[in-house]
């Protein structure tokens, strides 16, 4: 009697296990595809490595001599400052990437296959955070080559790298949800990039924000991106962290369960 | 083993019908695009759904491939609900697209081997698979080439054969060779033709009364989400005929004497200004039936031309009341 009570809940478990296994599985298939799509456009290439190494050589060399933050090296008060801005403005790809494959019709192809359903904004997401990685990855050499020497060490480094990524991550939830409503991958920068540059240059990004006016630090000081940078800051620079980083850590999981919900419903709404 | 799929699909072997549709409802914002459409195909036959751009015809075979949901009514393919089983759907459906869905930053294989893993065929069986369908479809020197390069009838292809990975028992093609030259449109129907002597039921949209002829078992033609007529094709050449003289007169008065001594020798002519239409079931042998009848009855028409009907003479005759529905 037991036993056949049991066999159920045991398979019951077993096919839970099973579905999802299928389903990272899909998520990796989707993510390869995209990773690969996107190494063989040239532009979103260029526009994901090339353009944040210059934004680290413009502000290093061309703004760096003019900018005075005390106490410390410019370029290591910077380099926070470019790495979120950098997954910021990456996080505009996920909407573009997911808008383009509406436009051409391959996510009506998806919605029809017997793939799991998250695998596809999944997929597209774990995409973009492994661009995220790769083009991090080239920043920080680029700003060692530059001056940086992050002084609180490797470890301070790595945290405050694993933030700006988080980060990336949740805002990648948010413009996949764009990217699915515009079907159209100009509006989609159109709509994303103005409410980015609001929140990279209101934040502390790349000066400190004591020299805003009043007004301006109030929203500039009460947003996600300033959140990240302060606690990217305080595990580079070195100082008490742990406050920031939970600040950081709060808004980026939070955007994330918003952005995932926003996702989700926006992919149910195609076939309506 | 009775897995639960394996129940189902002996459901559907015993049902007999692959696709059933009964008053299917959908409209975007203020256009109705389906308006109570209902359809059934015959496991292992092909039908042919045949209508103008806006008739329904993409919105059909998007609500039977489960990527949108109708607003009202029922449809079953397989035996399964399209829209409360539409997971179990998805396992015995493809879909072809009429706007290609294939990667173009991806080659022919690298598009195959991804669609065989997401329609869950095994890692080994989609390669397997994908090689067999790369030569099937005459794509294997093309196969390592990114699909960016492929001629309009090479994707077409790669799009057909994509649906195909996991051996759909149903296939839906939307307007498969929609812009295609005749070389590669003849291509591909004899693919078609391939796949529905192996067994799988086609469910076909087009625009063409030519395509539904040459594939279609049967042919129902869709006007505002709504069925117009259906049968055979040989049936509905019978009703529309299977050519058109058009007949170009100087002015109406000549127009209508000819249409009159038309009419009275038992043809059935449609008169447009100062034109004449004909539709013969016959064919062109008939003309100097209908020459003959004219002489001296009319004067002479400007310019006499024989052509295959099209679509629009179907849709002229199934409005104008030159058949009775």
């Amino acid at each position: 009697m037991s036993t056949i009570a049991l066999e159920p809940r045991h398979a019951a478990a077993s096919r839970a296990a099973a579905a999802i296994g299928s389903a990272l599985s899909d998520t990796a298939d989707v993510a390869w595809r995209n990773l690969r799509t996107q190494l063989r456009t040239p532009q979103a290439l260029v526009f994901a490595t090339v353009q944040p190494v210059i934004f680290v050589l413009l502000f290093r060399y061309a703004f760096g001599g003019a900018i005075h933050v005390p106490g410390t090296d410019y370029v290591d008060f910077l380099m926070p400052g470019i790495f979120a801005q950098t997954v910021a403005f990456g996080a505009v790809g996920t909407a573009v990437g997911l808008s383009g494959d509406v436009r051409t019709g391959i996510l009506v192809r998806f919605r029809t296959l017997p793939m799991a359903r998250i695998a596809v904004l999944g997929g597209r997401t774990v995409a973009d955070l492994a661009r995220n990685l790769l083009v991090v990855a080239i920043m920080t050499g680029v700003g060692f080559a530059a001056g940086f020497r992050s002084p609180h060490g490797a470890g301070g480094l790595l945290a405050a790298l694993g933030l700006v990524v988080a980060f990336g991550y949740a805002l990648s939830w948010g413009f996949a949800s764009l990217g699915l409503r515009v079907s159209d991958p100009e509006a989609a920068q159109a709509a994303a990039v103005p409410v980015l540059f609001l929140l990279v240059f209101t934040s502390a990004a790349f000066v400190p924000a004591t020299a805003m006016p009043g007004w301006l630090q109030a929203f500039g000081t009460h947003q996600p991106v300033d959140a990240l940078v302060n606690a990217e800051r305080a595990l580079i620079l070195g100082g008490p962290a742990a406050h920031d980083v939970l600040i950081s850590l709060a808004w980026s999981g939070g955007l994330l369960v918003v952005f995932a919900l926003l996702a989700a419903r926006s992919y149910a709404r195609l076939g309506r | 083993m009775l897995t639960p799929i394996a129940c189902l699909e002996g459901t559907y072997l015993m049902s007999e019908l692959a696709v059933e549709v009964h008053g299917l409802r959908k409209s975007f914002g203020p256009v109705l695009a389906l308006d109570g459409l209902s359809l059934a195909v015959p496991a292992g036959s092909v039908l042919g759904l045949l209508g103008p751009n806006g008739s329904g015809k993409t919105t059909t075979v998007s609500i039977l491939a489960t990527s949108m949901r109708p607003e009202a009514g029922r449809a079953t393919v397989g035996g399964l609900d399209v829209v409360r089983q539409a997971a179990q759907v998805r396992r015995v459906i493809g879909l072809a697209g009429q706007f290609a869905a294939v990667d173009p930053s991806l080659t022919g294989r690298e598009n195959l081997t991804l669609i065989g893993r997401l329609s869950r065929v095994g890692r080994r069986q989609a390669r397997v698979r994908a090689e067999e369908l790369l030569d099937a479809f005459g794509l294997t020197e093309a196969a390592g080439r990114l699909v960016r390069g492929y001629s309009g009838g090479m994707r077409r292809r790669l799009d057909v054969a994509a649906a195909l990975l996991h051996r759909p028992q149903v296939l839906f093609l939307d307007e498969p060779t929609a812009g295609l030259d005749p070389e590669s449109r003849f291509a591909l129907w004899d693919s078609v033709r391939d796949l529905t002597r192996s067994g799988t039921t086609v469910l076909l949209t087009t625009q063409y009364l030519e395509e539904a002829d040459a594939l279609a078992d049967q042919v129902m033609i869709i006007s505002a989400g709504r069925v117009a007529d259906t049968g055979t094709p040989a049936e509905l050449k019978a009703r529309f005929g299977t050519v058109v003289f058009h007949l170009d007169y100087a002015g109406s008065e000549a127009a209508h004497a000819a249409r009159a001594a038309l009419a009275s020798a038992g043809f059935r002519p449609a008169l447009d200004g100062a034109a004449i239409q004909v539709r013969s079931a016959t064919g062109s042998g008939e003309l100097t039936g209908l020459l003959r009848t004219l002489d001296g009855r009319a004067p002479d028409p400007v310019s006499v031309a024989v052509r295959e009907p099209t679509l629009d003479d179907v849709f002229l005759s199934l409005t104008s009341g030159g058949r009775a529905a």
